[in-house]
């Protein structure tokens, strides 16, 4: 067996130059490929529903489907996917015989507001993609988003897949975007997990304690609605049940690419179009 | 030992009626469990079935040596009863839950308070242990950690740097994971189990699909297997999991000693291998893969040869990282002698998972007690004496290297067979334990069925249940300071214990 080795100050600098840089490209270049099984954002065509078929809705684990009874009786009236409650199970995808729902394999998710997570509706067979902050709030952040992120009630998946945005592969911080100590030094909040009872104390505490403007970031299905553990009387299905939620990006947990989409997308950094502006024909 | 033993014994992963499992008035049972933990079996689970408006305690434990577990029940009570804990402190958070959910006081336990109980809007935390005297101080750390870390409150007693005593009051992740299991399983049961601790998706996935089989019946008996090609497919799985956090545990562990480029590294190949468990089945934590009565996802030829070549890659560049760790003198003198737990303590308190192996104890499920396609190949168990910080990094540096090695043999020799077979429903009034080796020890879940075969009670005891106490034990007489690496070098679940 070999001594211990000593390591020097040389042998460090060394091994890091060697890894060289690697960062991605992406937003410059192009993202990364999501798995391919991931299956990406889902989009759901109501029209093409079967009469008084329900399939989708009794496999759901999280109840995201609703096709009322009312519904039925009236074939045309759509199904309604809850894409904040979806987990990306596929099992819906799976089993719907015409596929009105089927996978898009596109990673952006993040929407402003809940109700544009409603997928079904003729025009809104998908997300309608967040838009960025108000112009006077993008000029008072600057060139700098920090953020104070909260696990209330998380499984340690959204947490790690946030955290993952601050190492060397996805580097958060060429974005300005940083992940600070103290709610004092936060522009706001990211919160994972399905806020338990345990931690609504210190959620408002922690939301009281960063100076405004602030806003608040809602990340997985259970920051945006409870989750895998919606209904359970222990939690208050989500983040917007005790704080006012600018962002919601969906996932279980989202992957990285989605979680840094929701990010730019609300700091108005992404060149490429957003999808309505891409369907208005809008291509900038 | 077990031969003797008045416990009814039952191996891993396998079942038996309710009814055969003996009963005993509550201060015979103490007694005995006492006399069985004392000629050196290990505590499982203790956990309350309520019948009536009394409750009987239930006692699974492991007789690691004889690779068998052993399970016993009083009979039911209510009121008080003989604190175990008095004589075997690993039962002492165990005697805790039981009081706050079935009211059945441990009369002599030394700190009966609360464990996740609600209280408002906050936990019932309870009084803190206090040190008086003139030098000393409190610091108060939580719910909110300065990290991207789960929520929970330390409370230390300090002389100056010196930590004297450190409580940790849990509780803020609780979702009320457990209850929602009782009638189960329902729907949403599958997606509860994989997120009970989300970075351990497939330990307990893999046992709760194991519960399942085990208590499905097949000609009044229960107990079916899943298709081999499936345990095959969850044994690497597993072997994903434990890598991916192994080594951002490493990383993490460089990073609290200012040692950026072992920091930098890992972090990223971390994801490397979350991204392995993504090419199987689409999520980066195991997420959809494992099901009662097999997998849901297939890993074909071309796919499997594909994991093995980024695997290789990955490998490589831990290896690499991971030696200018262990190659730095400057790390290595921030690890050795700091957050000891002795072998003795740990033995006492009941540790398991690489924080056990890194006081030298053998204690692994993969090797104690194998089920699934562990019965066919298995792994070592990566031991290293010391209890120190050092001793708990390398042992997860050795598991890295098992662990890869480990999946290479099983790429190269895939099985055949089907990926899922449907199973029956449950056998009615049937009892079944399930242990998997996650990557932070020992999980174990615990069902009792009901006349009508649904969940009756259904218990849950993440890794992190046992050692949590073992941090507590690494701070004394450590420094304040030091307590950020001492955590790092556990990295319990909050959640997992919450539930």
């Amino acid at each position: 067996m070999k001594p211990p080795q000593s390591m020097f100050v040389i042998d460090t600098i060394t091994h890091r130059l060697k890894r060289g840089c690697e960062t991605m490209a992406y937003p410059d270049g192009p993202a990364p490929a999501l798995p391919d099984r991931h299956g990406g954002a889902l989009k759901v065509d109501a029209s093409k529903c079967t009469d008084g078929c329900s399939a989708c809705v009794s496999v759901c684990p999280t109840e995201a489907i609703t096709r009322t009874t009312r519904m039925i009786a009236h074939p045309e009236s759509p199904v309604a996917l809850d894409l904040g409650r979806c987990i990306f199970c596929a099992a819906c995808v799976e089993v719907c015989p015409p596929q009105a729902i089927t996978q898009t394999g596109d990673h952006r998710m993040a929407v402003r507001r809940p109700e544009d997570l409603i997928l079904g509706e003729a025009g809104r067979e998908e997300v309608r993609l967040a838009a960025a902050l108000d112009e006077k709030l993008r000029r008072l952040l600057g060139r700098s988003l920090r953020l104070r992120v909260v696990s209330a009630g998380g499984c340690g998946g959204c947490e790690a897949d946030v955290n993952v945005l601050g190492t060397i592969g996805w580097d958060l911080s060429r974005f300005g975007i940083q992940y600070v100590a103290s709610p004092r030094h936060a522009d706001g909040l990211l919160i994972t997990g399905c806020v338990s009872k345990n931690m609504e104390l210190a959620v408002t505490k922690v939301w009281d304690a960063v100076p405004e403007p602030k806003i608040v970031i809602a990340v997985g299905a259970c920051a945006i609605s409870g989750g895998p553990f919606v209904g359970n009387p222990q939690i208050l299905n989500g983040a917007s049940s005790v704080v006012p939620v600018d962002l919601y990006i969906p996932g279980c947990p989202p992957h990285p690419l989605t979680i840094l989409d929701g990010l730019l997308r609300l700091l108005d950094r992404l060149d490429n179009p957003s999808r309505e502006n891409a369907a208005n024909g809008q291509v900038s | 030992m077990s031969a003797s033993t008045p416990f009814a014994l039952l191996a891993n992963a396998t079942s038996l009626p309710w009814a055969d499992v003996p009963a005993w008035p509550v201060g015979e049972f103490v007694r005995t469990t006492a006399n069985e933990l004392t000629r050196g079996a290990r505590l499982c689970a203790w956990f309350g079935v309520p019948e009536d408006t009394a409750t009987r305690i239930v006692a699974v434990l492991a007789f690691d040596v004889d690779n068998t577990l052993a399970v016993a029940r009083s009979t039911p009570f209510t009121g008080a009863y003989p604190s175990l804990t008095t004589t075997h402190t690993q039962a002492h958070l165990f005697e805790r839950e039981v009081w706050e959910q079935h009211g059945l006081i441990p009369e002599g336990h030394p700190w009966l308070k609360p464990v996740r109980k609600n209280n408002g809007n906050a936990p019932a935390n309870g009084e803190f242990f206090r040190v008086d005297g003139r030098e000393v101080h409190e610091v108060a750390v939580g719910p909110i950690h300065a990290g991207v870390i789960e929520p929970g409150h330390f409370r230390f007693q300090c002389a100056g740097e010196e930590v004297l005593h450190l409580e940790i009051a849990l509780g803020y992740q609780y979702r009320g994971g457990e209850e929602a299991l009782i009638g189960g399983p329902h729907r949403a049961t599958m997606s509860q189990v994989e997120t009970v601790a989300g970075d351990t998706t497939i330990a307990h996935a893999t046992a709760y699909a194991t519960i399942m089989e085990s208590l499905a019946g097949v000609d009044d008996r229960s107990s079916t297997e899943a298709p081999l090609r499936s345990q095959w497919m969850r044994a690497i799985a597993l072997e994903l999991e434990r890598l991916a956090n192994h080594i951002g545990d490493m990383g993490a562990l460089a990073g609290d000693v200012a040692f950026l480029p072992a920091m930098s590294a890992c972090g990223k190949i971390r994801g490397d291998f979350l991204n392995l468990t993504a090419l199987i089945c689409g999520n980066r934590f195991g997420r959809g893969l494992v099901r009662p009565g097999g997998c849901h996802l297939d890993l074909d030829g071309e796919r499997a040869a594909q994991l093995l070549e980024r695997l290789n890659t990955a490998l490589a560049e831990t290896e690499q990282a991971v030696g200018w760790f262990w190659d730095a003198a400057s790390v290595r003198a921030r690890f050795e002698n700091v957050g000891l737990v002795s072998p003795a303590q740990a033995t006492e308190i009941g540790m398991v998972g690489p924080a056990a192996r890194g006081c030298g104890l053998v204690r692994d499920v993969r090797y104690d007690h194998p089920a699934g396609w562990h019965r066919f190949a298995q792994v070592p168990v990566a031991v290293w004496p010391g209890g120190d910080i050092f001793a708990r990094a390398k042992v997860r540096s050795l598991e890295i290297q098992r662990s890869g090695e480990y999946l290479r043999a099983q790429l190269a020799t895939p099985v055949d067979g089907n990926l899922h077979s449907e199973l029956a429903a449950p056998v009615p009034d049937t009892f079944a334990v399930a242990l998997v080796e996650g990557w932070r020890g020992e999980v174990c879940h615990v069902a009792l069925t009901d006349s009508a075969g649904r969940f009756r009670r259904y218990k849950i005891i993440d890794p992190s249940f046992h050692n949590w106490t073992g941090l507590t034990l690494a701070m004394r007489g450590a420094a304040i300071s030091d307590f950020p690496i001492c955590n790092k070098s556990f990295n319990l679940s909050y959640c997992g214990f919450d539930l």
